[in-house]
């Protein structure tokens, strides 16, 4: 188990050394950083000064080296457009992506599953019939047009839920949380419910396949000729074994709601992350940019680590064989 | 007499398909005594499997019964509400399946599976359901129970995965057991095992058992009496030894000469020729009559029905009052 851990923590760096090159290289397909820097009317020999000064002119590797160094210690550089640490302006906007992004998954998981177990279990009812249409719509609609959609009808004409912005918020340390108030409430739902809207349909729609897989095998079968309850079949050993790949799914998913965030925070103009890097697109602010990939693979990397973690605990089978194979 | 365990009469279950009903199981009766094995044989698709499923109350729709009664020691059963059908399912009808490899949830611990069942049918604590978990898995004959009751179900073999099977289609002593072709996905050592564990279990519990096979050889160690079935129907039903030795039924001759013997003679095995009919286009009359050799006129048009022939009973109009050599 400990060896199958420390395997994958091996691949995930790995995996961050590649994006770490890719986030670099960024850097010098925008252009000479240096011409950024300085004016128009800079002379040759003080732009070789910066150049000295901020090391451009060590071999490539080495400064790639210097560069991986430092973001592993989260230095990502200074913004050019803000000329803030990007360490802190992302640091700043992470509580209000990570708190949309969990709210938007709970929200979905919640109710992908309730949904999916429903019109599994009651298939020709006409609500599942329901789910099924609402779900084609989540799928297909992209989701800013939900967004907007759901702007212009509870807040323009209804006038009942804020069109943008994250409310009033609570500061906790560093972390900032629109959780505690009612305005912050109120402000997280059309956003939340927008971006969970497509993982909450894959979830359900997911969710149903499964379930209706694990009805036809032998062991429900088995279950139901030992007499126990519906309650226990349904819920004891069908959704369990239905969770296991909705785990991973709805994991990876998570990794795709900060990704997405991006729209829905240009939407409703929530002041996180994805606001941030699409600002820094607009203004070609390369260390955000390199930074927010860097950021966003990590994430995405923790979050596939801890799946395989969490595999092996719902699933005993792998638990042997990961155990066997080492 | 005493009543029987399980008393099965005119049994007839159909499946709505496309084009019409098909009917799986049409008029099948037999009975079964306290502590009685009854294997039942026949070919695949022969109906075998479908009335184990409709005695233990698991016909799925588009299937249902259609006619008929099963009654288990005088209560009525096919036509109980699901939830008291659910209280006697694993109670006083135990299922055993075929492929012991996919009968356990592969996420929970064999325990777990047998102190849930013990407790859905029985007022035990955690720790009594537990106890007679793991002596139900010593009589089963796991070696050392407590501590391969907290094992997952892919942990065990094939053989050690049906007897933790069997122990819990037996968890609540039940009063019948049907047994799915319970050897069938097993290695013949093991299959040796298994019946013998059944036959054990059956003697020392009382337990009457249906045991569904196409194996004839099991059936002869096993059974007490034999019901052979074909196209839905019961076409002999006897005591084991005089259905084995002295078949009547033309499709039951057939069925005994494909056993190998070791006697040594190699003659050829006889062959039924032909298939089984499929479910839509059952012919007229007796149904077996395209492959039987001693077919005649009135096997054509008429339906046989079970006459008694000395300890046998039999569908089959060679067997009748009007003797086969006038029609012929």
């Amino acid at each position: 188990m400990l060896a199958f851990t420390l395997r994958r923590a091996i691949q995930a760096i790995g995996v961050m050394i590649a994006v770490g090159i890719i986030s670099f290289s960024m850097f010098r397909f925008a252009g000479d950083p240096v011409n950024q820097m300085v004016g128009m009317d800079t002379s040759g020999a003080e732009r070789a000064a910066i150049r000295k000064s901020l090391g451009l002119d060590d071999p490539v590797i080495v400064q790639f080296g210097r560069y991986i160094g430092n973001a592993a210690q989260f230095k990502f550089g200074v913004s050019y457009q803000f000329r803030l640490p990007v360490t802190n302006l992302l640091m700043e906007r992470m509580p209000a992506t990570l708190e949309l992004a969990i709210v938007a998954t709970i929200f979905a998981m919640v109710s992908g599953i309730l949904m999916g177990v429903y019109s599994a279990l009651r298939r020709d009812s006409w609500l599942a019939h329901v789910f099924q249409a609402v779900s084609l719509i989540g799928i297909s609609l992209p989701t800013f047009l939900i967004g907007v959609l759901m702007i212009y009808l509870f807040s323009v004409t209804l006038g009942w839920l804020p069109s943008f912005g994250r409310g009033d918020v609570v500061h906790i340390g560093w972390w900032t949380t629109g959780l505690l108030t009612l305005s912050g409430l109120k402000a997280l739902i059309m956003p939340s419910i927008t971006l969970g809207l497509f993982q909450m349909t894959l979830i359900m729609r997911l969710v149903r396949a499964e379930m209706l897989e694990v009805m036809r095998t032998d062991y429900i079968r088995f279950a139901r000729a030992r007499g126990l309850t519906t309650r226990a079949i349904h819920f004891g050993h069908a959704l369990r074994n239905t969770l296991v790949p909705v785990i991973t799914v709805a994991g990876l998913q998570f990794g795709s709601v900060i990704a997405f965030a991006i729209i829905t925070e240009t939407v409703f103009q929530w002041p996180g992350m994805g606001l941030l890097f699409v600002q820094a697109v607009q203004n070609v602010d390369i260390p955000i940019m390199a930074a927010y990939l860097m950021m966003v693979s990590l994430i995405f990397v923790t979050i596939n680590l801890v799946v395989d973690i969490l595999y092996t605990i719902v699933d005993p089978r792998l638990r042997s064989t990961v155990s066997r194979a080492h | 007499m005493t009543e029987p365990v399980l008393s099965v009469r005119n049994l007839q279950v159909e499946f709505a398909a496309r084009r019409g009903t098909l009917r799986a199981i049409d008029g099948v009766s037999f009975d079964i005594a306290k502590g009685e094995v009854l294997g039942v044989v026949g070919e695949s698709g022969a109906g075998k499997s479908v009335t184990g499923l409709a005695v233990i109350g698991l016909i799925d729709p588009p299937g249902r019964i259609a006619g008929g009664e099963i009654r288990l020691a005088g209560l009525r059963i096919d036509n109980l509400p699901p939830e008291e059908m659910r209280r006697i399912r694993g109670k006083r009808i135990g299922m055993i399946f075929q492929d012991p490899l996919t009968s356990l949830n592969p996420l929970y611990k064999v325990g777990d599976q047998l102190v849930e069942t013990i407790r859905t049918h029985l007022n035990l604590s955690e720790t009594a359901a537990r106890r007679r978990a793991i002596d139900l898995l010593a009589e089963v004959g796991i070696p050392a129970p407590e501590k391969r009751i907290d094992g997952y179900p892919h942990e065990f073999s094939g053989g050690m995965r049906q007897r933790v099977v069997i122990a819990l289609a037996i968890c609540a002593e039940p009063e019948l057991i049907i047994a799915d072709e319970p050897t069938t996905a097993l290695d013949v050592s093991v299959q040796a095992q298994i019946i013998s564990l059944i036959k054990r279990l059956g003697r020392d519990h009382g337990t009457a058992v249906m045991l569904v096979t196409h194996d004839m050889g099991v059936i002869a160690e096993t059974s007490d009496r034999v019901a052979v079935m074909y196209a839905g129907r019961v076409a002999e039903i006897g005591p084991v030894q005089d259905v084995v030795k002295n078949p009547l039924h033309p499709y039951a001759k057939g069925l005994m000469g494909a056993i190998p013997t070791l006697a040594g003679d190699d003659k050829r095995l006889v062959q039924i020729p032909g298939s089984m009919p499929r479910l839509s286009a059952i012919p007229r009359g007796c149904s077996f009559n395209p492959r039987c050799a001693s077919a005649f006129d009135r096997c054509r048009i008429d339906r046989p029905e079970p006459l008694p022939r000395g300890t046998q009973s039999v569908a089959c109009h060679l067997y009748d009052t009007v003797p086969a050599e006038s029609a012929a």
